[in-house]
């Protein structure tokens, strides 16, 4: 790390994440909010060495990232909510060829073309896999603008260490708002050869990339083995960040922008004797169970989202009774405000 | 003695699967028969469609990539970007290439990808079923033409050859056809062709092969090679396209 700060928007800091990971091959189509990535890509990965392709479409976008990660590239797509939904067609077939991808999805309201206000109404989509199949995303949230440059870098490593599709999500606030960022000094070099890539069969048998399995009982094996790599994830790689639960009543439970919003609330809270905890996770998928595995039964938790209540669910099963669970959402464009927040948070204690 | 006639070490020495008369396993032949030719099956790259052809990497020797049905371009578009020394070619038939993957085809051909492809043109959908395709020919019977092909229903045979020919970025396109041994050694000359231009960087490559298909034809193989040569080439004529 160097002590040098630069100032960018998180649009832009997941762009130059993906470049200091060493992302070799990026293709994308533009869509609001996300537009800064595919410039600063268009910008930026010439001189990287890598491969920058505006692609006509979503869909050909993502099987172009299909094909480069089958070559053995750390590639990367970017797009928003409507435009993800056109992906998931080659994110199915990603995770069903176990390919390495890393797949940002910059939200806005929805359904159908929505608005382009930020949102979080892609949660479910996100994080049960979101196109046909039997198979997950790990799916990361940045809170800010650093953790968004961050965690870009994880993914491409998490992507290669599993061979799983990594899906970054945020909200048009988050990729649109600019902060300090530290930069990390070190750039991978990043080597092409990974084993099962295809880079032409000189000197070793041909190897085939693929999610098709005609056999009977094949598919089946084949699906129990990426349950068994969803397995080592669920206990590896759930992320979180806790505020003040030792001593808390309330537990805001909030990710991405809406964490910092809850996160301003409590510390006004806090100012005059509530007490008020956070959980913020940062791996959706897997979501963070053990920060919920508490037993008192006097503790109250309040899920936070710019959605009609999508993690909330997640909540639920990871609460699992135990405790009363409270909803304050927004959708459509809506933010819950610090306001609204406090206003809910003293009703309920 | 010496062999004139030998397997090609591209090919795997397996039976395929498909039915009795299809052109599938002649092209996959031819093409194994050109890598070994060209001395590139050590950097070849195949991109297997969906369709009849969907486990065509069950018989050439050498990696291959599978694509969703319709997208073989965009996916070799990402391998030889990342891998431009490869040689990476599409294997893709009528439905693939010219209706679900229209966009990704001509995209592709318009930025000048340096790739090469194998487009099989049987005029119908043959893994489902006999269904029409976009290169079914008017008044051709199919299980979603059943009164045949109708220009005011279905509209016409796409000539989509005709069409890519047009884009500047595109280098060559040849139609050939199997309706005789002469006419499979052109498609030979023709796919070695479309090979070699990738091979010297001269840019998009295309090789059409009107391709049997008795299955859902209805017709005996030697009635189908029969069909391509008196109606389908009426259709679509053979010769270099560019």
């Amino acid at each position: 790390m160097s002590n040098k700060k630069i100032l960018i928007s998180g649009n832009e800091a997941i762009a130059q994440g993906a470049i200091g990971a060493g992302c070799n091959f990026y293709a994308g189509y533009p869509i609001t909010p996300q537009n800064e990535i595919i410039a600063y890509m268009a910008k930026h990965m010439v001189n990287s060495g890598g491969v920058f392709i505006q692609a006509e479409s979503e869909l050909a976008a993502i099987n172009m990232v299909y094909g480069a990660s089958a070559a053995g590239a750390r590639s990367m797509t970017s797009s928003s909510s409507p435009g993800i939904s056109l992906k998931q067609e080659g994110i199915s077939y990603i995770a069903g060829s176990q390919l390495p991808a890393v797949i940002v999805n910059i939200m806005r309201g929805g359904p159908g073309l929505g608005n382009i206000a930020p949102a979080q109404s892609d949660y479910f989509q996100a994080t049960r896999g979101g196109g046909h199949g039997d198979y997950y995303l790990i799916v990361l949230a940045p809170g800010s603008v650093q953790e968004a440059y961050d965690l870009t870098q994880t993914s491409f490593d998490l992507a290669d260490k599993y061979r799983i599709p990594v899906m970054i999500l945020g909200d048009g606030i988050l990729g649109q708002m600019m902060e300090p960022v530290r930069l990390s000094t070190k750039i991978n070099k990043v080597s092409h050869q990974k084993s099962w890539a295809l880079s032409g069969c000189l000197g070793r048998k041909p190897n085939i990339v693929k999610s098709f399995f005609l056999r009977e009982g094949a598919l089946e094996e084949f699906n129990i083995s990426l349950q068994k790599n969803y397995e080592i994830i669920r206990k590896k790689e759930a992320r979180y960040e806790g505020l003040f639960l030792s001593d808390a009543k309330v537990i805001l439970v909030a990710y991405g922008t809406m964490a910092r919003i809850a996160k301003s609330a409590i510390s006004q809270l806090r100012s005059i004797g509530k007490k008020i905890g956070l959980i913020r996770p940062i791996s959706l998928w897997p979501f963070p169970q053990a920060p919920f595995n508490v037993k008192n039964k006097k503790l109250k938790y309040l899920v936070i989202e710019m959605s009609s209540g999508q993690m909330v669910e997640d909540v639920r099963l990871a609460v699992c009774g135990r405790q009363q669970i409270e909803f304050l959402g927004r959708s459509g464009g809506g933010v819950p405000s610090e306001e609204e927040i406090i206003n809910k948070i003293k009703k309920i204690l | 003695m010496e062999k004139i006639f030998i397997h090609p070490e591209s090919l795997y020495d397996v039976p395929t699967h498909y039915c009795p008369g299809c052109g599938h396993g002649i092209v996959h032949r031819l093409i194994a028969e050109v890598v070994d030719e060209l001395g590139i099956r050590e950097k070849t790259i195949g991109v297997a469609p969906v369709g009849c052809a969907v486990v065509a990497y069950d018989y050439w020797k050498f990696d291959c990539s599978e694509a969703a049905h319709g997208r073989a371009l965009a996916v070799a578009t990402g391998i030889k970007r990342v891998r431009p020394k490869n040689i990476v070619f599409t294997y893709q038939g009528d439905g693939d290439l010219a209706a679900i993957g229209t966009a990704e085809t001509i995209h592709a051909a318009n930025r000048g990808e340096n790739l090469t492809v194998i487009f099989i043109n049987n005029a119908v959908y043959g893994m489902t079923g006999g269904q029409m395709a976009p290169t079914t020919l008017l008044g051709q019977k199919t299980s979603t033409s059943v009164e045949g092909r109708e220009k005011e229903k279905h509209g016409y045979p796409l000539k989509i050859s005709e069409m890519l020919a047009s884009l500047p970025g595109v280098y060559y396109i040849e139609r050939v056809s199997l309706q005789s041994p002469l006419e499979v050694l052109k498609a030979k000359r023709a796919i070695k062709q479309a090979f070699e231009n990738q091979i010297n960087n001269l840019g998009f490559s295309l090789v059409e092969v009107l391709s049997p298909c008795p299955t859902y034809w209805g017709q005996t193989p030697k009635e189908a090679l029969d069909w391509i040569r008196l109606v389908m080439q009426k259709e679509f004529p053979l010769g270099k396209i560019k």
